[in-house]
C-alpha cells in the first residue's frame, strides 16, 4: 500500500485545529503530565547527582572500606594489620572527642578531633581543601574544621578555637576548611539532625593530639582500604583478632559508618519517592487521556467512518489520535523538564544543607529526561489504547451510522426512594445528576480516584508534620527530660556524680553506662552501645507504644520493639552479647520486654547488671542532669573545663535545632505538596466537566429552550461534578493514609520510624484545597456554558 | 458506457442480530453493476438499499454471498485490501454529507487526495461542482446544497471507477438537489465513472440508465431506461 505523503496535510491540519479547540484541556493534561515528568526529572536528578557525586567522592579522596578503633594499640602492630589478605592500604590515627569553645558563641559546642599525618593528607578519607590549606608540618597550634561548622559560624582561616582537651585548655588556629568521604553528613552521634553550630570535626597534626591523649607511638581509630577481591568478612575477623588485646571495638565496614549510612538510607528514600509521586501523576494523566480522546473518539464516530469509507486504513486513524495523544504528552514533558530542572536546583540546595559535599554536580541528564519521556509515553499509550483501539476497529458501516442514543435507566439510589416511596424527593435536575453519574461507573469511578488521589498527596504534609511533632514530643518531653546531658571521656567512678551535683544550678543527677557491643541472634547480628541506666531513673524514661512507662527488670535487657523484629528475638528469648569493652566476652542475656522508640534502636539494661556483666565496679560513662534554667549558662561554663569532661548536649538546643529543621524543610514540602495536589484535582476536575459539557451542550440547551435558567441547568452540570467531590473525600482520606504509610515504609529502619497518625486538621484542609479547586474550575466551565449559543447547540448534528 | 461488469454480487444476505432479534436486511441480492452506467435503486425505507451498497464499497461485509470486482473476490479480502480498494477505486457520498468540521472545503477534498493514487486538485474537483469560490469555507459556513457539493467533489476528487451515493438529494431542497444531479451525471459522462444512486425520489429514477427495485432485502424489479432524461430536466 502506498502511503504517498505521510501524514496527509489535511490531516495534520485536523490535528492542529482540534488541538486548538481543545486546548484549555490540554493544557490541564499537559499540566498533569508535567506534574509527573517534573518531579520524575527533580528526583532523578536528585538520585544521579548524589550517587554520582558520592562516586566521585568516594574514589577520588579514597574512602575506608573498613573502620574500627581501639583502647590504645601500638604503631607497631601496623605491619602485621597490612599483612592480612585483601588489606590494600591502612591509615591508623588518633581520634578523640573534645569540647570546643569559639569567642562568638558562648554554648557548648561537641567536636570531634581526627589526626593528620605530620603536614600532610589523610593517606585514607582523605580531605577535600575548600579554604585555606592543610596544617603545617610540626605545628601543633593549627587546625582544620568541617566546612558545616565553618558555614555556620562563618569561619575564616585566622579565625580562633579553642578546645578542652582533658580539661587542659588550648588554643587553636584555624587554617583550613574541609571535608571528607567520612563526612558528608556531619551528624553528631545520636542527633536528630545535623545541627552544625553545636558539632564540629577538627583536624589536626597527630603529634599535637597524640601528645594530649597519651598515644604517642600508638593509635586509636584505624581505616582500611580493601582490594577489589577482598572478603570483608575474613578481614574484620583478622582484624579484630589482632587488635584483641589492645582494646578493639570491633571492625565495621561502611554500613556502619554514620555518614555513608545516612547517606544511602536518604538514597534509598529517594528511589522509593521518585517511583511514588510520579507514578501517581502518571497515572491521573493517563486517566485524563483515556476520557478525553475517548470522549473525542465518540464524536467523531463519522468522520472516523468517512476516513475509512476514503481508503484510510485502521492504522492510519489510530495514528491520527496517537498523534494527538502525543502532542499533549509533548507539551507536558516539555513544561515538566522545565519544572523538574527548576525544582531540583532547589531540592539541590535543599540536600546541600545536609549533605557536605564538595562539589554537587546538578545536570540534567539526557538519560533523566528520556527516562521521564518514556515513562510518560508508556503511561499515556496505556491510557488512551482502548479508546484507539475502539476508534480503529471501528466498522465504517457501523461508524456512518449516529451512535445510538445512550441509554439511561433509574439509579439504584432513586430506586430504593421509589422502594421507601419517598423518590418524589428528588427533582428532575438530580434524577440526571445521579443517572449520569451512574450510566458511565466506570468514568465516574476514575474521577473519584483522581480527585482522591489529590486529596491523598494534599494529606501528606499534614501527616508528616503530625508525625514528627509526634517523635519531638515523645523524644523530647517524654523520654529525655534531662536538660543536659555530660558524656566523659572514659568510664569513670560514680564519685564523678557528687562533683557534677555540687555544680550551679544542678538540681539533679542520673548516670548511665554505655557499652559497645555486637548483637547476635542466630545469624543476625547487630551493633549498638547498650545503655545502663539505674532503675528508677527518672531523667530518661523507657515507654511502650501507649507511651506508658516500662520498668526496667533486674536482670535481663528492654529493646526497641523494631530491633526485637529485626533480630527476630520474641520477649523470654535469649540474646548473645559480645561486649566489645571491658571483659570483651560473649554473655547471654534475656529479652525481657520490648518498648517503642521513633529514633534508633536501642537496648537498656539495669546499670549494675551491666557493670556486673562488664566485670567491671561501679563503672557509668555520663549523666542526665536537671537543671535550673537561670543557672544554664554558669553550669555550662563549668562544665566546660572539666577534665573528664568531653560532651555536653543541651536537649533545648537539640530540640530547637530540630524545629528549625521542621519549619524549613517542611514549609517547602507544604507547598510543594499543596501544589501539586491543586495541579492533580483541577486537571481531573476540569476536564470531567468539559466532557460533561460537551456531551451534554445539546441536552441542557434544550432545557434552555424549555425555559430552564442558566443557574438550574448549571446545577445538572456542576452538580455532578460537587457529588463526584464529596465521593471522593472520604476515599481520598484513605488514600492519603496508605500514602503515607507507604512512605513511612519506605522509611523505616533502624535509624528512624515515623508514626502513621490521622490529622483531622489536615483532612480538613484537603478538602477545602479541592473544594477551593473546583469553584476555581466550575466557574470556567460555567462561564463556558452560559455563552453557549443555543441555536447553534441546536443546530449542529450530534 | 462499457459492458464490462464491474461488480458482480451473487446470493448475498446480510443479517444483523441484535440480541434475540434477527434482521434480515438482504436475503439473497444478485446484481451486476456495469462499466460507466449509472444506476438508480429505489425501494421502501428499511429494504436493504444502503446495507447493498455498504457492502458493494467494503464498508460492511455480508453475511452470505460474494461480491466480485472485475472478478476479483472482495468478500475474501483482508482489512488491508479493502482499506486499499476504498481508497483507491470507490468514492462515497452520503445523505449527510459527513464533511470533517475542522477542516475547509479545500482539506476536506485534499484529506482524500492526499492519499489517492492519481488525483485532481482539490481545487479542480471543487471547480468542477461549481464551488470553485468558497475554497477556504468550513463546513459550518457553507449550505446544505454546497456542503454535499463538497462531499461529491471529495468523492470525485481521487477519479474512482465508482461512485455510490446514498441518497445525495434526501436533504436538498429540489433545485439544489438537481445541481448536485448535474454534477454526477457529468462525472458519469466525462470519466465514466460507474455510479449507483440511492433515493427515494422515483423523479431522479429516469436519469439512469437502469433502475433497481428494491423489496425485503430483494431485487424486485430491475427496468432499463430507454428514455433518460437529463438531470436538469427533472423536477419533483
Ligand atoms: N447496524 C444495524 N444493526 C441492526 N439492524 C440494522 C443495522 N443497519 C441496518 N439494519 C436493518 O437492516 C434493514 C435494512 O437497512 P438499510 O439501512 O439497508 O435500509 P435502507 O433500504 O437503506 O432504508 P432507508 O431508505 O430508510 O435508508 C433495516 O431493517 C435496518 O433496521
Ligand atoms: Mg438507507
Amino acid at each position: 500500500m502506498t502511503l504517498g505523503l505521510w501524514p496527509p496535510r489535511a490531516l495534520t491540519r485536523k490535528l492542529w485545529r482540534e488541538l486548538w479547540t481543545m486546548r484549555s484541556q490540554a493544557v490541564a493534561i499537559a499540566v498533569v503530565i508535567a506534574g509527573g515528568v517534573g518531579t520524575l526529572v527533580m528526583f532523578l536528578t536528585s538520585l544521579y547527582a548524589l550517587t554520582e557525586t558520592r562516586a566521585a567522592f568516594y574514589q577520588e579522596y579514597r574512602f575506608a572500606d573498613l573502620f574500627v578503633s581501639a583502647e590504645r594499640a601500638p604503631v607497631g602492630l601496623l605491619a602485621e594489620i597490612a599483612e592480612i589478605p585483601g588489606v590494600q592500604r591502612l591509615a591508623d590515627r588518633v581520634e578523640a572527642g573534645a569540647t570546643l569553645e569559639l569567642p562568638s558563641f558562648d554554648e557548648p559546642i561537641t567536636g570531634q578531633l581526627l589526626s593528620l599525618p605530620d603536614g600532610e593528607n589523610a593517606v585514607l578519607n582523605r580531605l577535600h581543601v575548600s579554604v585555606g590549606r592543610l596544617p603545617e608540618a610540626g605545628s601543633g597550634r593549627e587546625v582544620v574544621v568541617s566546612d558545616g561548622f565553618a558555614e555556620a559560624h562563618e569561619l575564616r582561616p585566622g579565625d580562633r578555637l579553642s578546645a578542652v582537651i582533658r580539661g587542659r585548655y588550648q588554643r587553636f588556629e584555624i587554617v583550613g576548611v574541609a571535608t571528607s568521604p567520612e563526612h558528608v553528613y556531619q551528624i553528631r552521634p545520636g542527633d536528630l539532625m545535623p545541627d552544625h553550630r553545636r558539632y564540629a570535626t577538627v583536624w589536626m597534626n597527630r603529634e599535637a593530639l597524640a601528645a594530649a591523649y597519651d598515644m604517642e607511638g600508638a593509635f586509636n581509630s584505624l581505616t582500611v582500604a580493601l582490594t577489589r577481591d577482598a572478603r570483608p568478612g575474613e578481614v574484620i575477623a583478622e582484624l579484630d583478632r589482632l587488635l584483641e588485646p589492645w582494646g578493639g571495638r570491633g571492625a565495621h565496614d561502611r554500613d556502619f559508618q554514620t555518614s555513608h549510612r545516612l547517606l544511602e538510607d536518604e538514597l534509598t528514600q529517594l528511589r522509593s519517592i521518585a517511583v511514588l509521586i510520579p507514578g501517581i501523576f502518571l497515572g491521573v494523566a493517563a486517566f485524563l487521556l483515556n476520557v478525553v480522546v475517548g470522549r473525542l473518539i465518540a464524536t467523531q464516530r463519522e468522520t472516523i467512518g468517512i476516513l475509512k469509507a476514503f481508503g484510510y486504513s485502521s492504522g492510519a486513524i489510530a495514528l491520527h489520535y496517537l498523534q494527538l495523544v502525543l502532542l499533549i504528552v509533548a507539551l507536558g514533558i516539555g513544561l515538566g523538564v522545565g519544572l523538574g530542572y527548576v525544582l531540583g536546583e532547589q531540592l539541590a540546595l535543599l540536600y546541600a544543607e545536609f549533605f557536605r559535599f564538595p562539589f554537587l554536580d546538578y545536570r540534567l541528564q539526557p538519560r533523566t529526561v528520556a527516562i521521564g519521556a518514556a515513562a510518560t509515553t508508556l503511561a499515556a499509550l496505556l491510557g488512551t489504547l482502548t479508546a484507539v483501539q475502539r476508534a480503529a476497529r471501528l466498522p465504517p458501516a457501523e461508524a456512518m451510522s449516529p451512535e445510538p442514543p445512550p441509554s439511561f435507566r433509574p439509579t439504584l439510589f432513586e430506586r430504593l426512594l421509589a422502594y421507601w416511596g419517598v423518590q418524589r424527593w428528588l427533582g428532575q435536575p438530580t434524577r440526571m445528576i445521579l443517572r449520569s453519574i451512574e450510566r458511565r461507573p466506570g468514568r465516574s469511578l476514575m474521577a473519584i480516584i483522581g480527585i482522591a488521589f489529590a486529596v491523598g498527596i494534599l494529606l501528606i504534609s499534614p501527616y508528616q508534620r503530625n508525625a514528627l511533632d509526634t517523635i519531638v514530643d515523645a523524644q523530647f518531653s517524654l523520654v529525655q527530660r534531662d536538660d543536659v546531658s555530660v558524656t566523659f571521656y572514659e568510664p569513670v567512678s560514680r564519685r564523678a556524680l557528687h562533683e557534677l551535683a555540687g555544680l550551679p544550678g544542678v538540681q539533679q543527677v542520673e548516670p548511665y553506662r554505655q557499652v559497645a557491643v555486637e548483637l547476635i541472634a542466630g545469624h543476625r547480628t547487630h551493633r549498638l552501645a547498650v545503655l545502663g541506666l539505674e532503675r528508677d531513673a527518672s531523667l530518661r524514661r523507657l515507654l511502650d507504644q501507649e507511651f506508658a512507662e516500662v520498668p526496667l527488670p533486674t536482670a535481663g535487657v528492654l529493646m526497641t520493639d523494631y530491633l526485637a523484629e529485626m533480630l527476630e528475638l520474641e520477649v523470654g528469648d535469649t540474646l548473645e552479647v559480645r561486649l566489645l569493652e571491658g571483659r570483651r566476652e560473649t554473655v547471654q542475656v534475656p529479652v525481657s520486654g520490648t518498648i517503642a522508640e521513633y529514633i534508633g534502636v536501642s537496648v537498656y539494661m539495669e546499670l549494675t547488671a551491666l557493670n556486673r556483666l562488664l566485670g567491671e565496679g561501679d563503672a557509668i560513662s555520663g549523666a542526665w542532669l536537671a537543671v535550673d534554667a537561670e543557672q544554664r549558662p554558669a553550669l555550662l561554663s563549668a562544665l566546660e573545663r572539666r577534665p573528664l569532661v568531653f560532651g555536653v548536649i543541651e536537649s533545648e538546643a537539640a530540640l530547637e535545632n530540630f524545629r528549625d529543621y521542621l519549619d524549613d524543610t517542611m514549609g517547602a514540602i507544604l507547598v510543594l505538596t499543596t501544589a501539586l495536589a491543586a495541579v492533580i484535582a483541577f486537571g481531573v476536575i476540569y476536564n470531567n466537566a468539559r466532557i460533561g459539557l460537551a456531551e451534554r451542550s445539546r441536552e441542557l440547551a434544550s432545557l434552555r429552550v424549555l425555559g430552564f435558567t442558566r443557574g438550574e441547568v448549571s446545577y445538572i452540570l456542576l452538580g455532578e461534578q460537587a457529588l463526584l467531590i464529596l465521593l471522593a473525600l472520604l476515599p481520598g482520606f484513605v488514600v492519603g493514609h496508605y500514602l503515607y504509610a507507604g512512605l513511612v515504609a519506605a522509611v523505616e529502619s533502624d535509624l528512624y520510624r515515623v508514626p502513621l497518625l490521622p490529622s483531622p486538621a489536615g483532612m480538613a484542609t484537603a478538602a477545602l484545597v479541592v473544594l477551593v479547586v473546583a469553584v476555581i474550575s466550575g466557574g470556567v466551565v460555567r462561564r463556558r456554558l452560559n455563552r453557549a449559543d443555543l441555536v447553534a447547540v441546536l443546530k449542529a448534528r450530534e | 458506457m462499457s459492458d464490462a461488469e464491474v461488480f458482480r454480487a451473487s446470493a448475498l444476505t446480510r443479517v444483523y442480530r441484535m440480541g434475540e432479534v434477527e434482521v434480515h436486511a438482504l436475503r439473497g441480492v444478485d446484481l451486476v453493476l456495469y462499466g460507466g452506467e449509472l444506476v438508480v435503486l429505489l425501494g421502501p425505507s428499511g429494504s436493504g438499499k444502503s446495507t447493498l451498497l455498504n457492502i458493494l464499497g467494503g464498508l460492511d461485509r455480508p453475511s452470505a454471498g460474494t461480491v466480485t470486482v472485475h472478478g476479483h473476490d472482495l468478500t475474501a479480502a483482508g482489512e488491508g485490501e479493502l482499506t486499499a480498494f476504498r481508497r483507491h477505486f470507490v468514492g462515497f457520498v452520503f445523505q449527510f454529507y459527513n464533511l470533517i468540521p475542522s477542516l475547509t472545503a479545500r482539506e476536506n477534498v485534499a484529506i482524500v487526495t492526499e492519499i489517492a493514487r492519481d488525483p485532481m486538485a482539490p481545487e479542480a474537483a471543487l471547480e468542477l461542482v461549481g464551488l470553485g469560490g468558497r475554497l477556504d469555507h468550513f463546513p459550518s459556513q457553507l449550505s446544505g446544497g454546497e456542503q454535499q457539493r463538497v462531499a461529491i467533489a471529495r468523492a470525485i476528487a481521487k477519479r474512482p471507477q465508482v461512485l455510490l451515493c446514498d441518497e445525495p438529494t434526501g436533504a436538498l431542497d429540489s433545485k439544489t438537489g438537481i445541481t448536485v444531479l448535474e454534477v454526477l451525471e457529468r462525472v458519469n459522462e466525462e470519466f465514466g465513472t460507474t455510479i449507483a444512486i440511492i433515493t427515494h425520489n422515483a423523479d431522479i429514477a429516469s436519469m439512469a440508465h437502469r433502475v433497481i427495485h428494491f423489496k425485503d432485502g430483494l431485487i424486485d424489479a430491475v427496468e432499463c431506461n430507454t428514455q433518460r432524461r437529463r438531470a436538469r430536466e427533472l423536477s419533483w
